[in-house]
Parts: C-alpha cells; structure tokens; sequence
C-alpha cells in the first residue's frame, strides 16, 4: 500500500545549471538554495516515513536547516533567493510541526499511505463523530452530569458531590486516554518494524486508536474546561 | 554594480504608542540614538503648525515639540495613533471616545478612516510614517548618511491588517521595512545577547497602548518562540483614561464645571494623570492640584492603595493572556525559567506584583529582569535583528528568531463557520493548501473569505480579506481542482498564490483586503512626494556623495595591506593614489555631482586591483567587479567600507 516516496527526479540548479535530484534543499555543487523540493515532510529532514522518531534529533536538524534556509539569511539575497527562502522555510516549518507532534505525526503517516479518515480542521462538531461502543453508557451518563454541572454554575450552585463525581469521570477518562498512548506507541513499533501484511493490519488498527484518542481527548477537555469555569 | 543600495546601514525602529526610537547596532552592542534635543525618546505626537500665511502646507512637526502644542492647539495634534493602525470605521469608534481626535466627515464605511487634523486629514499610517520620518531624520543626522532600510517593531498579538499598516507606514516614510519583529520577542534578543544560555522565558511586555505575552525557548542562540497571547488595545493609555475619567467625573460632580468640552483643559488634566501615575510607581501618594476655569482648584490626593484599587480591573486582563500561552507552550509556571519585563507600564509595583503571582517567581527565589531600561529593550532588540539582516557581524551571527503567528488562520466555510488552515501558535513562515471547485456549471469564479481569529463562526472572528479567483476555465460543477497556498510570511503577513490543476492555469487572484490601504494608495502617500523641498533634495544628494566617497577612500586607504596590491604596476598604484587625492580634495565642496565623477574616476581607476582582489578570494575570476563591489572583501566586517550607495530618486 505504501506509495513509492522516492519521487525525486532530476533537474537542474538555477545558478549553476549543473542537474541535481529534486529532493535538495541547497544544490551539492555550487550550495545554493533551491526551490522546495518534492517529496514528503520526512524526506525534508532525510528521513524515513517511521513513526518512532528520535525528537532531540529531529529538533537538532531543525534548528541547524532554519539557520541555513531561514528568511534572515536571504535578507539582501537576489529576489528569487529570498522566495525560495521563504517557500523552503514554511515547508521546514510545516513538516516540524507536524513530525514533532506524535498525533499528527500519524496522521501525516496515515494519510501519505493511503488512509482516509477526518483529521483536518479542528473544531467543536467533530466530537459528534462515532462513540466508542465500548463508552457509550458511560459518556452517556457523564455528559448528563456535565449539563447538570452547567445548569448549576449558571445559577451560582455548588454541588460538592457532583463536583466529585465528574472529578472521578476525569480521571477516569484520562487514564484511558493514556491507555490509548500506550497503545499507540506499541503500534507504532508494529508499523515500523512489519513487513506490508502487517503493516495493513497495523494501519487500521492506528486509525481506530486516533479516533479513539480524538474522541477521549476532547471529552476530558470538556469535563476539565466545566469544572475549572467559575 | 548589481545591489548596492543594500549594504547600507539597517536600523531598528520601536514605534510605540507613546514613545518611538531609533537603534543601532554600535560594534556588538545595541545603542539608541538620540534625536536633535539629546533624548533618546521621540513622542509618538503629531501637530499640525498653524495654517501657513501664505496659505500653503503647514508644517508638520513630530515629538517633544509637537507635544507642546497638545494643551494650546489639542485640534491640531494626534497621539496613540498605533491604537487605530489596521482597523476599520467600525472599531476605532469606541477607541475614538477615549481621545480627542475626530473623524473625517467623509469617511465611508469600508474605507481606510481619515483623521480630521486641522485642516487637513491623514490615515492612520500616515500618521505613523510622519514619526518613522523623524526616526529616519535623526538616524540620517546621526551617521552623516542616508538611512533606507529598518527592522520595525510591532505588538506581538498585531493582525494582519495591523501589521500591513505598519509595513505601509514605513514605506511611506522612505524606508524599506526588512523585517517586521514581534516586540516582546526583540525584548528577548535584547536581554539574550550577552547571556549565552538555554532556557525558558517569558516576556511580559506592558507598554503604552498594547500588551503582550510571549514565551520562548533559547538555545545555541536560536530564540524559539513557543506560543504568544496579549491584547492590542490593553497599555498605560487606558490607566490614564481611567484617573482622567475619575477626575472629570470629580470636578463636574464638586464644582459643577464639565471640562469635557474644553479640550485643552482636558489634556492638561490628562498630563497631570500621567504624571500621578509615574510618582505612584515611586511615592506612596500622589496630589493633584489643577486650577479650573472657573477659578476653583481641583485638589485630590490619590495614595497608592487606592490607585491600586482603581487599576486592578486594567491589571486583570493581562493575567488571561498569560495563562492562555502558558497552555498554549504547554508548560506550568515553575517550568518559566526567567521573565524579562518591557513596557513603561511595567514600572508600576502592582504589576510586578502581579508577575510575581503569575509566575510563582518570589515562591522560588527569582525575580523578573530589569536590567535594561523598559523604555528602551525594544529598540535595542530591533537594532540586533536588523544586525541579524544585515549578516555582516560576528556578534550576532549564531543568533536566529524563529517567531510564531498569533493568531489562527481560517477559511470561511459553508453556514458561517470557520475551517482552520493554520493554527496559532505555528511558526512563521508557515504554509497551508486547499482545494476549492465550483458549485455551478460553467462558474469562472470563486470567492474566499479569509479570517483571523479562534473563534468558531467567521462572523465572531476577524475579517482578513476576501480572494476572487478569477479566470477559472468554465467545466462542469465540482470539476474544477483551483489549488490554493496561504503562506504567512515572517512579518506575520499572509500571501496567497491560486492555480487551477486541471488546466493548470494560475487562477487570477483579486484580493480586498477589509481593512487596510491599496498600493496605489500608500504610493500616493509617500511623504517624500508631496513635501521634499528641492533644496533638502540637494542637501541628501551631498550627503549621499560624500558617504560613497567616504567608503571608497576607506577602502583605497587599506588596499596596501592587500597580496593584490603587490601584483599591481607602479603606475597602477600612482594612478589610484593619485585619483584618491583628488577625491578627497573635492569631497570637501559642497559640488556633489563632482564628487561623484571624481568617485567613479577613483573606481575606475582600482579595477584591476579589485579584479586581482577578487582572483585571491576566490578561484574564478569575476569580470567586471570593481573596488566597491569587492569592498567587502577588504577587511574585517565590523570596519568594511560600505559599497556605494547610489542615490535612487525619481
């Protein structure tokens, strides 16, 4: 399923007119910068689509390409330098924030082999999306308790056991959401580690556990948001 | 001879609401430079001279002395214009009730509004760019040298349209704006240039008009901003509308007269409100004692407690911000490692107070930086950008900004809500793709709504501008695949780029911007073009002239310490000393289009040795260089001539 990645093809640098491959950031010949390359958002920090990445290392390489590539370096370059400077740099930053966020991570991973699933656009409604049957009794009851909760903020009420209780739904619910973590992160292994049966299982198994974790995620920020309001 | 004009100096500009300056970067440390008067401080106030008898133009004066006419001619002058820059009709009207200032009678809705200035009436920007003009004069005086390039300093939490009005203003004022740079991040470059630490900090900027909240992580001289927050029309400004607003209310209800019609009385009660405040930092008490109109005096003692009492509101809402990009970093307050504190506002003791609850500082032994004067970090930290930009120093070479957009980008989607594209928080330059088709048959164009804000409908957020793609070849509905690119460059400001993929043609964008000046607009706007009396026109010339003349001679004067001076023949070199002679003879007259024939005889005359020059740097030979495009070969970066900078006038 994985799509071939390698899509580099040759062409040839701007400056100095000597053909390079099209996943270069500077030319190897005569270092100038180029324009963004092809290729995904691993391939901009040469590496391999895997899902367990070594962050100090990632952020390492960050830091040493934004020197290099960064709008501040090409303030009094030739205009063509400067665009690609930029154009280079939001794609460097665009491909940072998605790989150093495990969540998006696997999103990113998920949708470049093929995965169709709703990630884009945050926003309220998407809590609507499927319950967990698992959780259906138990959301069912908690979202109760979170309308009474609200009921009684509005009219100024403490209600101390109440308050206890969706306490109690807090930690639960957090806890299952680290459950979720954990097996995210043995998955992640899976994929990395399988050969393309494995990885098809492994695929839809990470699709499941991200809609899992959006789903548990945005409950236990409702429940914190209702009990910190004042 | 390709670009010379940008191996001039860069400046870095703080324009505040209250306050502006002008820094530099002197050797590897920053310093402000001080206008005519000596003070490092130019007032953000704007006067109008009274009408010419002639009746021409009047003069337009910026600063100290425009401040004077603020309680004799109140019509006639403006101040804290940075509260209106970027924003429509609309929503300066509540912000218009706090200051003297009168719309024009003619402004429309949807137009950029026009402040009614004597007789005469100016936007926002241009407001703004009559004070960068007097940063710019006195840079100019300063160095003896034209100044065209600035790093221009903005709140953190500015907008998109706030922050293109600032980018217009500098235009306007003859300045090319190299970089736009969050303040409280410049706050940062200023307190992290001699401290070569790793770390978390957070930059509580509290200044005249604005406030905001920065968090960044340092390391290897690389300044990470991990999240922002503030409030744009939060600053000093308001505690003094706040005491001004408590004495008009005490003076009408005890003696029965309302100043608020008196508009000169009114400032100079406002004066004294400033002038309460900053004793309140000091003493424990402040008096006023104001003579009235009708002879009674207003005496009223204000002890510290009970101005702490009144501001408490004011002080609150900074607290918000904080906490919201501390959540936003994902960090608690004990993992803060510093706080560094900008902002004249942030002298008064309530709002450290205020620091040190926030960031549990005294619970753990620290206390917030202060080390650099309040009033002046900003610029300072501009003037080691615009070092950064500049890339010829070793003192800031390693350093890098890697700063965030602060608010979220969103498209209008179907029923109004906002889908979006780039979160806050993302660092800049940062880039978002989508697709978009037609929804009936034949349909050429679509529109695109673009708004800023964390709101969920686009109504409740902020309207950035709205896209028609044009040209888009006529298909069946849904067929169309118009690929769109939203970059936010690093000022903060978005750009947009549509291609249609099935034809592969490039969608025509026509972009309206909802707030903010059209290009044709801010052109017609430049100052120069309206008031650039001839005889100063030759006066930048001269001064122009003899800069390159100076830069030049510089450079001949150090050549013999050049391998490639040794190749030349000795006619060669008589040849060269003997135009430079000249030149420095002629420099001395006040003749600058001599001085610059006599500039270009001596750069003539040191081609060959550029040329060997440029053969020792570097293998391939490059034809055609000559002393001044080779200049910065010549020696150390710090005391390199500067290439000529020819004179650009149109």
């Amino acid at each position: 399923m994985l799509k071939v990645l390698d899509t580099a093809v040759p062409v040839a640098c701007w400056s100095c007119s000597i053909g390079h491959n099209d996943s270069t950031l500077f030319c190897p010949h005569c270092s100038k910068i180029q324009p963004p390359p092809g290729g995904d958002y691993f391939s901009v920090f040469a590496l391999k689509p895997h899902l367990q990445l070594d962050l100090p290392a990632l952020e390492h390489e960050f830091h040493r390409l934004s020197r290099k590539l960064h709008p501040d370096r090409f303030a009094r370059a030739l205009d063509n330098e400067k665009q690609w400077s930029l154009a280079d740099t939001a794609l460097l930053n665009d491909a940072y924030r998605t790989l150093k966020n495990p969540l998006s991570r696997t999103e990113y991973l998920l949708k470049l082999v093929g995965s169709e699933f709703d990630s884009s656009h945050e926003g309220k409604e998407e809590k609507a999306a499927r319950t967990p049957g698992d959780l259906l009794e138990e959301v069912f009851d908690l979202n109760m308790q979170l309308e009474e909760m609200r009921q009684a903020r509005r009219t100024g009420e403490e209600d101390a056991a109440l308050q206890a209780s969706l306490s109690d739904a807090k930690d639960k619910f957090t806890a299952l959401l680290e459950a979720v973590d954990r097996d995210l992160l043995s998955e992640w292994k899976v994929w990395d580690e399988g050969d393309e049966t494995a990885r098809n299982a492994s695929q839809k198994q990470l699709v499941a556990l991200l809609d899992r974790r959006r789903y548990l995620s945005n409950l236990v920020r409702d429940v914190t948001e209702t009990l910190g309001a004042k | 001879m390709a670009d010379l004009n940008s191996t001039g100096r860069v400046v870095g500009i703080d324009l505040g609401t209250t306050n502006s300056l002008v820094a530099y970067m002197q050797g590897d440390a920053p310093v402000v430079i001080p206008g005519v008067d000596g003070s490092n401080l130019v007032p953000s106030v704007v006067a109008l001279d009274p009408p010419a008898p002639g009746g021409g133009r009047p003069t337009v004066t910026v600063g100290n002395s425009a401040r004077k006419s603020l309680i004799e001619n109140p019509e006639r002058v403006i101040y804290s214009v940075k509260r209106l820059m970027g924003r429509g009709l609309e929503e300066i009207q509540s912000e218009l009730k706090m200051f003297p200032f009168r719309l024009a009678d003619d402004v429309e809705a949807g137009e950029v509004p026009r402040i009614q200035l004597g007789e005469l009436k100016f936007t926002p920007p241009e407001i703004s760019a009559y004070v960068l003009r007097q940063l710019k004069r006195n840079a100019e005086r300063f160095f003896g040298a034209p100044v065209t390039q600035a790093v221009i300093t903005v709140p953190a939490y500015f907008n998109d349209a706030q922050r293109q009005a600032t980018k217009d203003a500098g235009r306007m004022a003859g300045l090319e704006v190299l970089r736009l740079v969050n303040e409280p991040t410049a706050a940062a470059l200023a307190y992290g240039l001699d401290r070569a630490k790793a770390g978390t900090i957070a930059v509580y900027d509290f200044g005249g008009g604005t406030f905001d909240i920065s968090i960044l992580k340092l390391r290897d001289g690389i300044f990470e901003v991990q999240s922002t927050n503030g409030d744009t029309h939060l600053g000093g400004d308001d505690i003094d509308n706040l005491l001004l607003t408590i004495a008009l209310d005490e003076i009408h209800a005890e003696h029965g007269v309302d100043l608020r019609g008196h508009p000169g009385a009114v400032q100079a009660l406002r004066k004294a409100a400033i002038e309460a405040k900053i004793a309140l930092s000091s003493e424990q008490a402040a008096h006023f004692d104001i003579e009235l109109p009708n002879g009674d005096r207003y005496q009223r003692e204000i002890p510290r407690g009970v101005f702490e009492l009144f501001i408490e509101p004011i002080l609150e809402r900074t607290a918000g911000p904080c906490k919201r990009a501390l959540a936003d970093a994902g960090l608690t307050p004990e993992q803060i490692d510093e706080v560094v504190l900008v902002g004249g506002s942030t002298r008064i003791p309530a709002v450290r107070q205020l620091v040190d609850d926030l960031f549990h500082l005294a619970a753990r032994g620290k206390k917030p930086h202060t080390e650099l004067n309040p009033d002046e970090v900003v610029a300072l930290g501009a003037a080691v950008q615009a070092d950064i930009l500049a890339g010829a120093s070793k003192s800031t070479e390693e350093m890098l900004l890697l700063d965030v957009t602060p608010l979220s980008l969103g498209i209008e989607a179907l029923g109004g809500t906002v889908a979006r594209i780039i979160q806050r928080n993302s660092t800049i330059p940062a880039s978002a793709t989508e697709h978009f088709t037609t929804g009936v048959d034949g349909q050429t164009n679509v529109a695109i709504h673009v708004v800023q804000g964390e709101r969920e409908l686009a109504a409740d957020c902020r309207s950035l501008a709205r896209f028609d793609l044009k040209g888009i070849p006529p298909m069946s509905a849904g067929l169309p695949r118009i690929e769109v690119k939203f970059l936010i460059d690093a000022d903060g400001i978005l750009k947009v780029t549509a291609r249609e993929q099935r034809s592969g043609q490039a969608a025509k964008i026509e972009v309206k911007p909802t707030y903010g000046l059209t290009d044709e607009q801010v052109e017609s706007m430049i100052l120069d073009s309206f008031d650039h009396a001839e005889e100063d026109f030759a006066k930048r010339l001269l001064i122009e002239a003899r800069n390159e003349a100076e830069t030049i001679l510089a450079a001949v004067e150090r050549a013999p310490q050049s391998p490639a001076w040794q190749m030349l023949t000795a006619d060669e070199r008589a040849a060269i000393k003997s135009a430079g002679d000249q030149l420095t003879t002629i420099k001395q007259t006040d003749d600058a289009p001599a001085i610059r024939a006599a500039t270009l005889a001596l750069d003539q005359a040191t081609r060959r040795f550029a040329e060997l020059m440029m053969e020792a740097a570097v293998s391939t030979a490059i034809r055609g260089k000559t002393m001044s495009t080779a200049g910065d070969d010549l020696g150390d970066a710090v005391t390199a001539p500067h290439a000529m900078a020819p004179a650009e006038f149109k």
